[in-house]
């Protein structure tokens, strides 16, 4: 396990050095703009769309790092070379890809950290106090890392087989797709036969991201279940093991050229 | 009751092992073994109880590529490999560029899978973790994390290969010394010159201090300077009785360093052996200079290499045309100067190795 700690520990590493946290930088300019302008251009709404703008920018500024990194967490390291005195040592495959998807998944619950700091920040500026609230914003941003974990272990799957680029594609695609997801299981029920079986296949396949979406009812105050919150955490958890899983067992069997 | 026990114990040891027992090559190494075994008893008598293990042992060891997308096509790399490396050895891997020793080392660190065949290192499966612990490997025109410095990069490595906290800054400070790193050992690689890099990746590759080091094409990319030392930190890993298996296609270091030597070309074996052995199976020539300022007609017949220098003549014959150019210069009254055998280099070896054609064609 020291080996998979030393692995996650590198990435984490590399990504520091490679200055991705400055991503939070254009965050944080973001969400003084946020505070300043549009508290002036909305009536007693400023809230509302301050936690709106916030949660949507930690998910897009995530998304974008998770799929970028997850990409060339592998291939990165096979076309330099750099793997093949990683796996000359005593590390088997599946403990290099459990730590590579570990360290970029601490880069992200640490850049989310620093941007919920922001968000907290800029609703605190608004109404100079904190209210009960403000903590459903906690839930809101757990289920994001959530949803950072499962595209981290989609990328890291399509990288174990395909290209940079075609990986980079999926992974948005599928993240695009499983936002939508609920209305997908909605045509699937619509459907019959084999055709029918088909499209619930698909709709259960798909990540679904709708689900951990709760950034509109956390905007409106409203708070969350702690069953979703149980369910969420659940299936976020089994579905990016079982990416993960699928990585390993292909790189498990993969020549490097 | 101990004797009986003992040739069993040889057999066990040598017989290939059941994964790759499909293979018909995997018979050769043990059948030799068998003869190697009866021979032994005929001179030496019962075995010691300890029969030394090769170091690297390959068993019809085979790669084949599939290439073409629409109309695939196998494209073997690698033709069925026998090779014993036995510990303590310097053992130079020949060859020249696309000869399959890249894969060949690839196969070796599991970096791939063969096609059919298996290998072992240390008497144990390549892709065992006990093995691996035991192993160094320098990858070819190595790369490295540019954003580490070359001590926290040593670091990292140490921790993969299992050295304790205790020993790791001890180790890495004591390794980045002798490849002569130190005074740069908190610098970024991303600073470094293709010379300092290659001398991290045999830092990295000795760091654990491993029984058995895997360097491919060490010298390349490096300086004269950086070549000489990388040579005599070859020549100090054999000291220390390490197992060093390199491949280079430079034969003037493998002449300098290797005790055995193997030729691969396109994929396929092509000779093993000492280097005084292989060396001296090319056929020899001996350069003979005399004094006089003439070429007797005798010689001329011999030799078509004959020259004029000023008063002294200077011919290269075969060696068993020696006799005869001799008494060639005894009969026209000329003073012998020299004899001298023109020692055949490991590259008329590689060259006669290399195109069988050619050769004939002499």
């Amino acid at each position: 396990m020291s080996r998979v700690a030393s692995i996650a520990s590198n990435t984490f590493r590399e990504a520091v050095r490679d200055r991705v946290l400055y991503n939070l930088i254009g965050f944080a300019l973001l969400m003084v703009a946020a505070s300043l302008l549009v508290g002036q251009i909305s009536m007693n709404i400023e809230r509302n769309v301050v936690i709106n703008l916030g949660l949507t920018a930690v998910s897009l500024f995530g998304l974008v790092i998770a799929i970028f990194i997850g990409i060339g967490l592998v291939s990165k390291e096979i076309e330099k070379k750099t793997l093949y005195t990683i796996l000359s040592r005593p590390v088997r495959r599946w403990e290099f890809i459990l730590g590579k998807f570990g360290g970029l998944v601490a880069t992200l619950v640490v850049n989310t950290f620093f941007m919920a700091i922001g968000i907290f920040a800029a609703v605190f500026y608004l109404a100079h106090h904190f209210q009960r609230a403000d903590s459903y914003l906690l839930v809101a941003l757990y289920f994001i890392i959530l949803q950072f974990v499962m595209i981290t272990a989609l990328a890291l799957l399509f990288s174990s087989f395909s290209s940079p680029l075609l990986s980079a594609v999926f992974a948005f695609a599928l993240f695009i797709i499983g936002t939508f997801a609920q209305d997908l299981r909605g045509f699937a029920s619509l459907t019959h036969g084999v055709i029918g079986w088909i499209a619930i296949a698909a709709a259960y396949v798909v990540p679904n991201f709708a689900a951990l979406n709760v950034i509109s009812s956390v905007a409106h105050d409203q708070p969350v279940a702690a069953s979703l919150v149980l369910y969420n955490t659940l299936y976020a958890l089994l579905y990016s093991a079982a990416a993960v899983a699928g990585a390993m067992l292909i790189f498990e069997r993969r020549n490097l050229k | 009751m101990e004797q009986s026990a003992v040739p069993l114990y040889f057999l066990l040891a040598r017989a290939p092992p059941a994964s790759c027992g499909i293979n018909s090559q995997c018979s050769i190494p043990f059948v030799t073994s068998l003869a190697h075994f009866a021979l032994h008893i005929i001179v030496t008598g019962p075995l010691p109880t300890f029969v030394a293990m090769p170091a690297i042992e390959t068993f019809g060891l085979e790669k084949t590529y599939t290439v073409g997308f629409w109309r695939k096509r196998p494209r073997c790399a690698l033709l069925p490999l026998n090779l014993a490396v036995e510990e303590g050895e310097v053992f130079g891997y020949l060859g020249p560029n696309g000869a399959g020793k890249t894969t060949t080392l690839k196969l070796l660190m599991g970096l791939m899978f063969p096609t059919a065949g298996c290998a072992k290192i240390l008497g144990r499966e390549v892709n065992d973790p006990q093995v691996k612990a035991q192993i160094g490997f320098l990858p070819e025109q190595p790369y490295f994390y540019d954003y580490l410095t070359a001590r926290e990069l040593l670091e990292y490595y140490a921790q993969l290969s299992g050295v304790g906290t205790r020993a790791r800054s001890r180790r890495v400070a004591a390794v980045l010394e002798r490849v002569g790193l130190r005074d740069v050992a908190g610098v970024q690689l991303r600073k470094f010159s293709k010379g300092m890099l290659q001398r991290v990746g045999i830092a990295q590759a000795i760091l654990h201090d491993p029984k058995v080091v895997f360097l491919d094409e060490p010298m390349s990319g490096l300086d004269p300077i950086g070549r000489r030392e990388v040579r005599d930190l070859m020549e100090s890993l054999k000291q220390e009785g390490k197992t060093v298996f390199f491949s280079t296609h430079i034969l003037s270091d493998a002449e300098a360093l290797c005790d055995r030597v193997a030729v691969l070309h396109k994929g396929e074996l092509r000779g093993i052996g000492v280097i005084a052995d292989l060396t001296s199976s090319v056929r020899g020539k001996v350069e003979v200079i005399w004094q006089g300022g003439v070429i007797p007609p005798a010689i001329h017949a011999l030799s078509p290499e004959c020259h004029l220098i000023g008063a002294m003549a200077r011919a290269v014959v075969d060696e068993n045309q020696l006799d005869a150019a001799i008494d060639a210069l005894r009969r026209a009254n000329l003073k012998l100067v020299s004899v001298t055998p023109v020692r055949a280099t490991l590259e008329d070896y590689f060259v006669e190795k290399l195109s069988p054609a050619e050769v004939a064609a002499r």
